[in-house]
């Protein structure tokens, strides 16, 4: 075995701590159980719930840990809703192949779009991701004959899940279907964030030039975890699909694209839970304010976003943190309560 | 033909000076400041509501609501920037955009509470209505009217900035702020003048849009897409460069929607994302 100097075990005793499972977290995913007990009723909201939480995930991917701002990213969402909702209505109404599908087809989509992006920071960047998700809405909505336009797709037809379990009206399969992807695909993203890959993200979204100089290739690693991220993207759009067998042109909207940057930040990027908590809490208070008219509940939202950036720069997760550490009386730890320094300028 | 190209080519003029009156000032502030302002639209839309407000509530003449568009705008930008704004000039893109896009989403809430989520009606005075024949070409008298209003005012810009002394110590923020600074000018003096000044075009092109495009309140989210692309094109800080980019864009996206109407919007988009990926900093710009 290779004589490994001091630095690098640090660095893996650092990476080892993360990956050990914490009582919360194990907490946190037994509650997610607790709709079909508790709440009976509103399987459906959960669902949605796990959908927008998959996707806050994919986005936590590349903004919270790789630092690549996009206000398009319901591109990939909405590519991943569509081809799943035309596998079906072209007859293979299968559930899981249409998932995988529909996910590598987003993929695919987001390494073509990686070696763009990956050139580009700043303003360039989020105009051109701005850009692409309009030119896929747009073209989504021109192309009527395969999408159906500002209709939407008509004549999903899911099979039933492995032959068995039919996709009902109370949403009891949705959920159980919605939330098993969700935590695989958790595991995997938080396999991949406590792993060197993960670490070296971290290192472009604090430094990319220094990465760069330190023999890291910052390029392809963005360009890998964009595809990883578009997939993910992909899958939660698929799912929305074959759990309300049908799509509208809204998959792909720039509020979508907004929303889900709202969610994140609400919840707090670059922790993993981050999207999750942001997607619980925006998805049932949006539930409760489902009555009134839809342009008043942006206020509220507009007032949570000044209120988040002036106050709580790390979400309510890194405000949870801190108010814990201080608590604990324990001084700053490094990362967990730390301004995040993605967010200060350089 | 021909005279259905040179219509087109007229009226995308006139929607060009409309979109470089709600850009401009986006253009120059963030040159100064690298503030990704994306609350811009906002005061074209506050702008829009004060003209609404003040011919249907007030009986005010059209004209006589224009001066008054555009100080309301310029006001309310600057209790903006002096409270919000200021506090994030150092922070990220990431929380500009972010904090920006928040005071958009509360305006559209608000001016959908309070005018309903409607078009606004307007009635232009007579003498604005109806069309003209120029040489066999038929010209809306709006839009030959906001064509030379947008020229004076593009005119009266383009001299302050290169005739008067403040304009030197814009376009020297613009170029280098830290230099300025080190020279003793006041760049966030300048700069909140500056804002002032963009927000207050944006309030005045917000009034005169009404005719043209309406005005509900997605005005403010509508019109974010199109002067993001007008000043991510144009380059930052730069008039000339803002003002040939809202041509063009004006131009191609009426020839666009007449032309074209299958494809619509996409080849604007994918106008914008081609440009962007040439020259990342703009036609004419000279910076990231």
């Amino acid at each position: 075995m290779a004589v490994t100097s001091p630095a690098i075990a640090g660095a893996h005793q650092y990476l080892d701590a993360q990956v050990r499972w914490r009582t919360i977290e194990i907490v946190f995913w037994l509650a997610t159980l607790l709709p079909f007990v508790v709440t009976p009723d509103y399987l459906v909201l959960a669902s949605q719930i796990a959908v927008t939480a998959l996707f806050a995930l994919s986005l936590d991917l590349i903004l919270g840990y790789a630092g690549i701002v996009s206000l398009g990213h319901a591109a990939f969402f909405g590519f991943g809703a569509y081809t799943a909702g035309l596998i079906s209505k072209w007859g293979w109404g299968e559930p899981l192949t249409g998932l995988l599908i529909s996910g590598l087809a987003a993929g695919l989509l987001g390494y073509l779009m990686s070696f763009i992006i990956s050139r580009f920071r700043h303003l360039a960047l989020i105009m051109i991701t701005l850009g692409f998700g309009l030119l896929l809405h747009e073209l989504a909505n021109s192309a009527s004959g395969i999408t159906g336009g500002a209709d939407g797709l008509q004549g999903v037809k899911m099979w039933p899940l492995f032959g068995a379990f039919k996709f009902d009206l109370y949403g009891r399969t949705a959920y159980w279907y919605a939330l098993i992807v969700l935590f695989l695909l958790f595991l995997v993203s938080r396999r991949l964030i406590n792993s060197p890959f993960g670490l070296s993200l971290r290192g472009i979204r604090e430094n990319a030039v220094r990465m760069r100089a330190i023999g890291a290739e910052s390029r392809s690693h963005i360009r890998k975890i964009y595809t990883i991220s578009a997939i993910i993207a992909g899958v939660a759009g698929a799912i929305l699909t074959q759990t309300t067998e049908t799509v509208s042109l809204g998959v792909l909207d720039f509020q979508r694209s907004a929303d889900i940057l709202v969610i994140l930040i609400l919840g707090g990027a670059g922790r993993l839970y981050g999207g999750l908590i942001g997607a619980i809490i925006y998805m049932i208070a949006r539930d409760w304010f489902s009555g009134v008219n839809p342009q008043y509940w942006y206020f509220p939202i507009g007032v949570l976003l000044i209120g988040v950036v002036l106050f709580l720069p790390n979400g309510i997760l890194g405000g949870l943190a801190q108010i814990v550490n201080s608590e604990r009386g324990q001084r700053c730890t490094g990362w967990l309560t730390a301004p995040l320094p993605w967010r200060r300028r350089p | 033909m021909i005279t259905s190209v040179f219509g087109v080519l007229f009226d995308g003029f006139a929607y060009g000076m409309l979109l470089f009156l709600l850009s401009v000032g986006l253009s120059v502030t963030l040159g100064m400041m690298n503030f990704v302002n994306l609350a811009h639209c906002t005061f074209g839309m506050i702008g829009g509501y004060v003209t609404v407000t003040l011919m249907n509530s007030w009986g005010w003449p059209f004209l006589a609501t224009l001066p008054v568009a555009f100080v309301v705008a310029a006001l309310i930008s600057v209790v903006f920037e002096r409270t919000m704004f200021r506090r994030l000039y150092r922070a990220t893109d990431l929380d500009q955009c972010l904090l920006t896009i928040g005071l958009v989403f509360v305006s559209v809430a608000t001016a959908a509470w309070v005018y309903g989520t409607i078009q606004q009606p307007v009635q232009l005075p007579p003498y604005l209505r109806g069309s003209v024949q120029v040489m066999g070409l038929t010209l809306g008298v709006y839009r030959i009217f906001l064509i030379v209003f947008a020229l004076v005012v593009t005119g009266l810009l383009v001299a302050a900035l290169e005739f008067t002394r403040f304009g030197a110590q814009v376009r020297a923020a613009v170029d280098n702020q830290r230099m300025a600074r080190g020279l003793g000018i006041n760049v966030d003096g300048a700069f909140a003048i500056t804002f002032a000044l963009g927000s207050g075009l944006a309030g005045l092109g917000g009034a005169l849009a009404i005719d043209i495009v309406g005005l509900d309140p997605s005005f403010a989210l509508a019109f974010l897409v199109y002067v993001l692309i007008v000043v991510a094109v144009g380059g930052l800080g730069s008039i000339g460069g803002t003002f040939a980019a809202a041509m063009l864009l004006g131009i191609s996206d009426m020839a666009g929607k007449y032309y074209f109407p299958a494809i619509g919007s996409f080849l604007i988009y994918l106008v914008m994302i081609s440009l962007l990926m040439w020259r990342p900093a703009g036609i004419f710009g000279r910076r990231t």
